[in-house]
């Protein structure tokens, strides 16, 4: 099923069978899936489809109620090759109660190859700098982050992923609210990755910019894979996705009071 | 009188514990507060003269019955937020109510007077001992090499916990590790300020501190100095003005307020260099349809209008009446 590229067939992620609940409630079901090495994925869906979800079980961070996961080879339980993942996790913002540099917080993906209780080494520093410097914010590199825009933000969070210089990415929904300069901006990082062999794993809603660089596109429905091939454009993936109007179980079904009765609410 | 002040060996005893400790607790303050735990030292506070009163009850020295009692509440706190079925603030009120009651009815137990805790509700700063002076500073010095050396772990957890838990760090440990060190902090400042004020030594010099601060090193450092300038000038105020005026004005809370005052100055300070960079903040490019130059003039901009004047690449903008523009020929472009 999968379209792997030339040359790059190991498989680096490896899920079988795989299902994860939230709270006791079903969010993937059954799933299989294989990414081999030098891919770019795209995962959509609806909301509520598990995308999100599937992804922060490819990373660990849900646990899987039932199946396997291997990445690069190894069981997910003896997997320690951290500084192999780059994970960019669904956030508004990179700020947190205290003020933080855009260098500090890119310098924190680098914690996957140091050691602990050493000072930042020459390497450190120049894999933070190349960071910033892919994806643009080179100049911003001594501000604090929380005086830059939502787009500037996700995208030093995608320079932090990169400074652990990682061959597997995982991107959550990198272009939510960003607008369209700085979605271009990403999509050059993110190609400039994938050409140098990187494997992308990439949940969004709107592909924009991301379009060319696309491999192979999944589509999830209520936590199961529905399509899994060539690259779909957006139109034909929501046709695909949306084959009735009924409502996702996972949606609670609030409807206005002045919405008229029998008339379905488009999603 | 200051200076002969100076001369007695409680008084040089008090300024090293003030010292010290106005160095350590801004360390894991900054900590607290950038995972918006601000009131966390506070909860440990309450809970600390819980351990006070059970010192004073069974005769063991309340300084370590409170650090033992204090970390016990640290990482029940920890264990609550993880398990995330009572929220974060929930358990700190839970722990703030119970630890002072508690503290309260275990010194009546032990036929202690309200006197005697406190002591250690308001700090007690010149009835240091030498032995208190060693144990606190050997707890800064734990504090202070732990919260420094690991600095980018502890910055990375308490920054994203997510992030943190996918670069194979233990959130979990570093987290509790977070929490006991700021139970240990809040012991070692029940001399110097009293546990009701505990918290402030933590907090109000990370809050002055970060008004200025654009990266968290630099917020650490200027905390450190807030938290070490105002205990050490704060004990020396709360002196001078004891004996000049023949009042008795405790050190805690001078301390305290002198942390409170450095806030009040950095605030407005923080607040103008903020909105300058925002001023200053460049739009998106072509954001804004240029501005006809026709529709605008009354005078042509130039370094003497009066108006702010930002350098943008290899021209000046102007900034007046919601507009940031150049001229470019006939038109003003908006940046």
């Amino acid at each position: 099923m999968s379209t792997s590229r030339p040359g790059g067939s190991d498989p680096v992620v490896e899920l079988r069978d795989g299902a994860v609940a939230i709270a006791g409630r079903p969010v993937l079901r059954h799933l299989d899936l294989t990414v081999h090495a030098g891919e770019f994925v795209t995962l959509l869906g609806p909301n509520g489809s598990g995308k999100s979800t599937l992804v922060r079980a490819l990373v660990g961070l849900r646990p899987l109620t039932q199946g396997s996961l291997r990445l690069f080879g190894t069981s997910f339980e003896s997997f320690r090759d951290w500084h192999r993942l780059g994970f960019v996790p669904q956030r508004s913002s990179a700020a947190s109660g205290v003020p933080a540099s855009v260098t500090e917080v890119v310098a924190s993906g680098r914690l996957t190859r140091r050691r602990i209780l050493r000072p930042a080494g020459r390497a450190d520093r120049a894999a933070v700098a190349s960071a910033l410097e892919l994806v643009g914010l080179a100049d911003r590199a001594g501000d604090s982050v929380a005086t830059l825009s939502g787009g500037q933000q996700q995208r030093v969070l995608i320079a932090r992923a990169l400074a652990g210089e990682p061959d597997l990415f995982f991107l959550d929904e990198p272009t939510a609210g960003v607008d369209l300069p700085n979605q271009q901006a990403l999509a050059e990082a993110l190609g400039a990755l994938s050409r140098a062999g990187s494997t992308v794993v990439l949940v969004t809603h709107e592909l924009g910019p991301l379009e060319p660089l696309v491999d192979r596109t999944i589509v999830l429905r209520d936590g199961r894979v529905v399509y899994d091939g060539a690259p779909l454009h957006l139109d034909d993936a929501h046709g695909h996705h949306h084959p009735s109007p009924r409502r996702a179980d996972h949606h609670p079904g609030v409807v206005a009071p002045l919405d008229r009765p029998g008339e379905e609410v488009a999603w | 009188m200051v200076i002969d002040l100076l001369g007695h060996p409680f008084m040089q005893r008090a300024l090293i514990a003030a010292f010290v400790t106005g160095l350590a607790a801004p360390v894991i303050g900054t900590y607290l507060v950038q995972r918006r735990l601000a009131l966390l030292g506070d909860g440990l506070g309450h809970v600390a003269v819980t351990g006070v009163a059970i010192g004073l009850l069974t005769g063991f020295a309340p300084t370590w019955t409170a650090v033992v009692v204090a970390v016990l509440g640290a990482v029940a706190i920890e264990v609550i937020r993880e398990r995330g079925s009572t929220s974060g603030d929930l358990a700190l009120a839970l722990l703030f109510y119970g630890g002072l009651a508690g503290g309260v009815m275990i010194t009546g137990l032990a036929g202690q007077s309200a006197a005697r805790l406190n002591q250690y509700l308001f700090g007690s700063i010149t009835s240091i001992s030498l032995s208190d002076i060693w144990f606190t500073i050997g707890l800064a010095a734990l504090i202070l090499l732990v919260g420094v050396g690991l600095l980018p772990q502890l910055f990375s957890v308490a920054q994203d916990q997510d992030f943190a838990r996918v670069a194979g760090l233990d959130v979990r440990a570093y987290n509790l590790l977070v929490a006991v060190l700021a139970a240990v902090t809040v012991t070692i400042a029940m001399r110097t300020v009293g546990l009701l004020l505990v918290s402030a030594l933590m907090i109000v010099p990370v809050a002055a501190s970060q008004q200025l601060a654009r990266s968290f090193r630099a917020t650490v450092v200027g905390a450190v100095l807030v938290g070490a300038g105002a205990a050490v000038g704060g004990l020396l105020l709360s002196a001078y003005v004891s004996v000049r005026h023949d009042v008795s004005v405790a050190p805690g809370p001078t301390i305290v307020l002198l942390a409170l005052a450095c806030f009040v100055a950095t605030w407005p300070l923080g607040a103008w260099l903020r909105h300058r960079a925002r001023l200053r903040e460049p739009f998106p490019e072509g954001a804004v349809a240029p501005l006809e130059a026709t529709d605008h003039d009354n005078h042509d901009h130039g370094p003497a209008c009066g108006h702010l004047a930002v350098p943008h690449d290899d021209h000046v903008d102007y900034v007046h009446d919601g507009h940031r523009h150049a001229r470019h020929g006939e038109h003003y472009d908006e940046h």
